[in-house]
């Protein structure tokens, strides 16, 4: 397959496009959604929030290349043999670009480490995540916004566990930021329409990625699970998760969205536009 | 054909020839969390791959 911007060869499908051409259609979309939802501003002191994966190093080399103001801020959990080689990693990404970086540990701020809290919490996912966003709020006082790597597939994949669990309140948390509440310092995702698949494709052609090292307690985790699923149904079914993502964004604005109802001219039943949906099917099998 | 699949840490040889989707099936693993990369270079699923390559699959999910 050849890209469809030059004669070179593709090394991603939808859309063709080169190495070189990938890179442009990456940034381009992480800045496209910088603007349209209005998520940074070259003034505001940033705070990414960083675990030295693909995403967070990806989200720190495009925001530092195009002059963002960004420090790191890292959560070390205390998660034997997972954790120490993605740090060190980010220790070595932020010395060369001259970017700050903070790392907080569990075990300083809470007193305890995952491996321990995972023999009275089980999946520890849940108990981590408690505390990770709490260390990550505490210690981003002081800058302007949060930014975090999640990208199409997490995003997606939360909406449906929300509504796997019927967990609606936590909808008002998702999106591509979070509402300016008092007390919190706000959130945004610039890979929020991105494929994971496309950042770690950006990733290993910019050289952003460290070996494949799973958290032992990941395979245990809700989020696995659906993961896994909605990878199965992409696969079969391309978009499927972007379509969750708008669908959730639409039924956001509901409220405001929702047309007027009419009457259909036809039947005199109620429609969304002037002939209902039945009668203009109607009239197609008439014809 | 030498195939390291980055997840499980496996090595393997098997006999192939056919394009990426193809050994993607044979290996019973979905194009939408892995990315293929053949002497180091990624590939798109309708690439033809030979015996002769060295192939390693790459882990798309995020590891926590």
């Amino acid at each position: 397959m050849k890209c469809s911007k030059c004669e070179n060869a593709a090394i991603y499908e939808k859309p063709a496009l080169c190495k070189e051409h990938f890179n442009e259609y990456f940034e381009k979309k992480v800045l496209k959604t910088i603007k349209e939802y209005d998520l940074l501003s070259k003034k505001d002191k940033i705070c990414v929030a960083a675990s030295g994966g693909k995403d967070s190093v990806s989200l720190l080399y495009v925001l530092h290349k195009y002059g963002y103001s960004v420090e790191a801020l890292a959560i070390d959990e205390g998660i034997a043999g997972y954790r120490d080689e993605s740090l060190e990693f980010l220790k070595k990404f932020c010395s060369e670009k001259n970017i700050v970086l903070r790392i907080f540990s569990y075990k300083d701020e809470v007193g305890s480490t995952i491996d321990i809290l995972s023999k009275k919490y089980s999946p520890a996912c849940s108990v981590c995540g408690t505390f990770r966003r709490h260390l990550l709020e505490k210690h981003s006082k002081g800058y302007d916004k949060i930014v975090t790597g999640h990208n199409l597939d997490d995003e997606s994949q939360a909406v449906l566990m929300n509504i796997l669990k019927a967990q609606t309140s936590l909808f008002a948390r998702q999106g591509p930021k979070t509402s300016s509440v008092k007390g919190f310092t706000q959130k945004v995702k610039p890979f929020y329409f991105i494929k994971e698949k496309e950042v770690m494709i950006y990733a290993y052609l910019n050289g952003l990625n460290v070996d494949f090292k799973e958290c032992p307690y990941a395979p245990q985790s809700f989020r696995a699970h659906v993961r896994d699923l909605l990878n199965e149904y992409e696969a079969k079914n391309p978009g499927a998760k972007m379509n969750i993502v708008l669908h959730y964004l639409k039924s956001r604005n509901i409220k405001t969205e929702r047309k007027e109802i009419k009457t259909c001219s036809k039947c005199g039943m109620p429609s969304s536009g002037n002939i209902c949906k039945a009668c203009r099917i109607k009239a197609e099998i008439k014809q | 054909m030498k195939i390291f699949i980055e997840k499980t840490k496996e090595n393997k040889t098997l006999e192939f020839s056919g394009s990426a989707k193809e050994l993607l099936v044979k290996l019973e693993l979905n194009p939408e969390a892995v990315l293929i990369a053949r002497n180091g270079a990624l590939v798109t699923l309708d690439e033809t791959l030979s015996n002769t390559d060295e192939i390693k699959i790459l882990s798309v999910i995020s590891g926590g």
